[in-house]
């Protein structure tokens, strides 16, 4: 208490020293202006993610006259319910049905998108020039003009209700983002790197393996922490192909919940969807700086 | 800063150069003259490269090239998956523009979320990025916080949140009713579900913000200097210095948010359960293709319409390469 006063004091003190520079106030206040600003921003942005956290621990009737932030009697009902399942299937097979499949598709994406990369950025060979602006022409085009052949070709080959449609494009490194990316990285070594190697005698599949891998190592964190967001996330693929409520993975999953139960069990349909957020959110607390600069340097976009 | 788009083209520009060069050597190293040596190097670079690219190359043929010319074909017939594919010329691309009210109604609210939200979007991106960039410590903390949404703002969680913050009742209706205004829920509402829609998409003004803060901590602060012993105010300042050297980041976030924009569906699948209402308002363009494909099995139809969703992309894109030679200036401009 007395210090808080003497405090005070020196402050006030202070300012009447320094007050034939109001300059020095004037930019405090505008920091100050400027904080309290971005945090207002930051509240409303962030309010749907923290109501939806809080509703979790509301009880179902409490969805009709209840839509603050905080629940009026906070209880576990929810999760107990979320984890016994919905349609007869349990809630972590859900989860490992997705988890599945994100670090299949991320591992595919990382080996065929890093080796054409490789090609592009470092092989000289007949025709690169072609493929390479097929490649950048592919990042632009909207992808709702193969869906409908694609299916038909799953179709064919007997792959539809399995994962090899949502798995096998990433191991043929159909997203041109992540080839794009990667050769921008690989532009940026110095070719001495590589070249030292190959004048050692080093064959191309041992330079890119000992030499360019360990080099890309960023790019290729970048990449894999994207890839694994999007296709954690991704919703019409898995809708498309995936029929049977066993090998559903989350965003198919939380749909039964809201198609189901939209207004007799909200409680549950608002758990699930905060759990299948978790482990991105997860992700991101880990990895935010890193995303971030990733998406800056790169101009890429989330 | 060179822009990517920028980086792009010089990437593109090497490597074409650098094959060229390369079937200049290899042509003549066809002659005996040449030593073997050279002509076998020239064997290993090509066997290699297309060793590399093999996954690349199969998928770009077999699951981009082949099914969108397939795709075109399918666009000129009926087709319903079990019976074979029945020719009928231009007929799809006609009863879309004349017959069909719903294609009409779908492709007007796309380009009113596209038309609006994109430049909403780009100046809150914009206006915030600028907020950031006027101090240093404490601006990572905010700059993390408003990427958030643009990682999770995809998935189906985020669609059924919205939803409800949206609905009768909801926080936001009940904001409006605590400052006085009754307006009930967005989501069943024909007049607010689109704007609804917009605010989805600009609650996502992260990512182009990032980009907009990397170019701005771009911009050399002797020009700012400079103009203020010219004694320019605020808004001179902005106009000529600040948008002339964001430009070609300005460029390459509208082709890349328009492009985006076109293809919503996760969001307008979850907050209509699929059907596209209230009276069409969610319909969006790729939902309503998805429908026609999938729910009422008119391959045809829906490829038609993906066709006419490339060649509107193509149009718009080939539109801002074109007009951005005379706003866009790349910094160390000396082609």
């Amino acid at each position: 208490m007395s210090l808080k006063d003497f405090r005070v004091k020196d402050d006030a003190d202070q300012e009447r020293v320094t007050q034939p520079q109001p300059r020095f106030t004037r930019k405090q206040i505008t920091t100050a202006i400027w904080f309290v600003a971005l945090m207002s921003l930051t509240a409303i942005i962030l309010y749907p993610l923290l109501w939806l956290f809080l509703s979790t621990f509301k009880d179902n009737s409490e969805f009709g006259s209840n839509q603050g932030l905080l629940p009026e009697d906070p209880t576990f009902d929810n999760y107990l319910k979320v984890f016994e399942g919905i349609a007869g299937v349990p809630m972590w097979r859900f989860f490992a049905n997705s988890a599945f499949i994100a670090i299949m598709a991320t591992f595919g994406t990382l080996l065929s998108s890093s080796m054409a990369a490789y090609a592009f950025a470092r092989i000289k060979f007949k025709g690169v020039g072609i493929f390479f602006a097929a490649m950048i022409g592919t990042l632009l085009l909207p992808f709702h003009v193969v869906i409908i052949p694609q299916y038909i070709l799953f179709n064919n080959l007997g792959m539809i209700d399995t994962y090899w449609p949502l798995i096998l494009p990433k191991f043929l490194a159909t997203e041109a983002f992540f080839v794009f990316l990667i050769v921008q990285f690989m532009r940026g070594i110095p070719r001495e790197m590589d070249e030292a190697a190959r004048v050692d005698g080093a064959g191309h599949v041992r330079t890119f393996t000992s030499i360019m891998l360990p080099l890309i190592q960023p790019a290729l964190v970048t990449s894999a922490i994207f890839s694994f967001i999007w296709t954690w996330n991704d919703f019409l693929a898995p809708l498309m192909y995936i029929t049977s409520p066993e090998k559903y993975p989350l965003p198919i999953a939380l749909r039964l919940y809201n198609d189901q139960t939209s207004t007799s069990d909200f409680g549950a349909t608002v758990t699930a969807s905060f759990l299948a957020l978790i482990p991105i959110l997860l992700f991101f607390l880990v990895f935010q700086r890193f995303l971030v600069a990733g998406v800056a340097t790169q101009g890429l976009k989330g | 800063m060179t822009s990517t788009v920028n980086r792009v083209a010089d990437a593109t520009e090497t490597s074409t150069s650098a094959a060229s060069a390369g079937s200049e050597v290899a042509a003549p190293g066809k002659r005996p003259k040449k030593p073997t040596t050279q002509r076998t190097r020239h064997w290993r670079e090509n066997i290699a490269g297309y060793g590399f690219l093999a996954p690349w190359l199969v998928g770009f043929l077999g699951l981009t090239l082949i099914p969108m010319l397939y795709s075109l074909y399918l666009s000129f017939t009926r087709y319903n998956l079990f019976q074979p594919p029945q020719w009928v010329g231009f007929d799809n691309y006609i009863r879309m523009f004349t017959e069909d009210p719903n294609y009409t109604q779908s492709v007007k609210i796309t380009l009113i979320y596209v038309l609006v939200g994109t430049p909403i979007k780009l100046a809150a991106a914009l206006g915030v990025a600028m907020l950031l960039n006027y101090r240093d410590r404490g601006a990572g903390f905010f700059r993390s916080s408003f990427y958030a949404p643009s990682l999770i703002g995809a998935s189906v969680s985020v669609a059924i949140v919205w939803r409800a913050m949206f609905s009768t009742d909801g926080p936001v209706d009940n904001t409006f009713s605590f400052f006085g205004f009754e307006i009930g829920g967005w989501v069943g509402n024909v007049a607010l579900v689109v704007p609804m829609m917009i605010l989805l998409a600009v609650w996502q003004f992260g990512a182009p913000m990032v980009i907009f803060l990397a170019g701005l901590k771009q911009v050399p602060r002797e020009l700012y200097e400079a103009a203020d012993m010219d004694g320019a105010g605020p808004v001179k300042k902005f106009r000529s210095i600040t948008m002339p050297m964001l430009s070609s980041v300005v460029f390459f976030n509208l082709l890349l948010e328009i492009i985006g924009a076109f293809q919503v569906f996760a969001a307008a699948y979850i907050i209509s359960n699929g059907t596209g209402g209230p009276a069409g308002m969610t319909n969006f363009y790729t939902l309503y293709l998805y429908k026609r494909a999938f729910s009422d099995g008119q391959m045809g139809y829906a490829s038609a319409m993906a066709w006419t969703l490339v060649i509107v992309v193509a149009i718009i894109a080939a539109v801002l390469f074109r007009t951005s030679k005379m706003w866009v200036h790349y910094q160390g401009d000396s082609k």
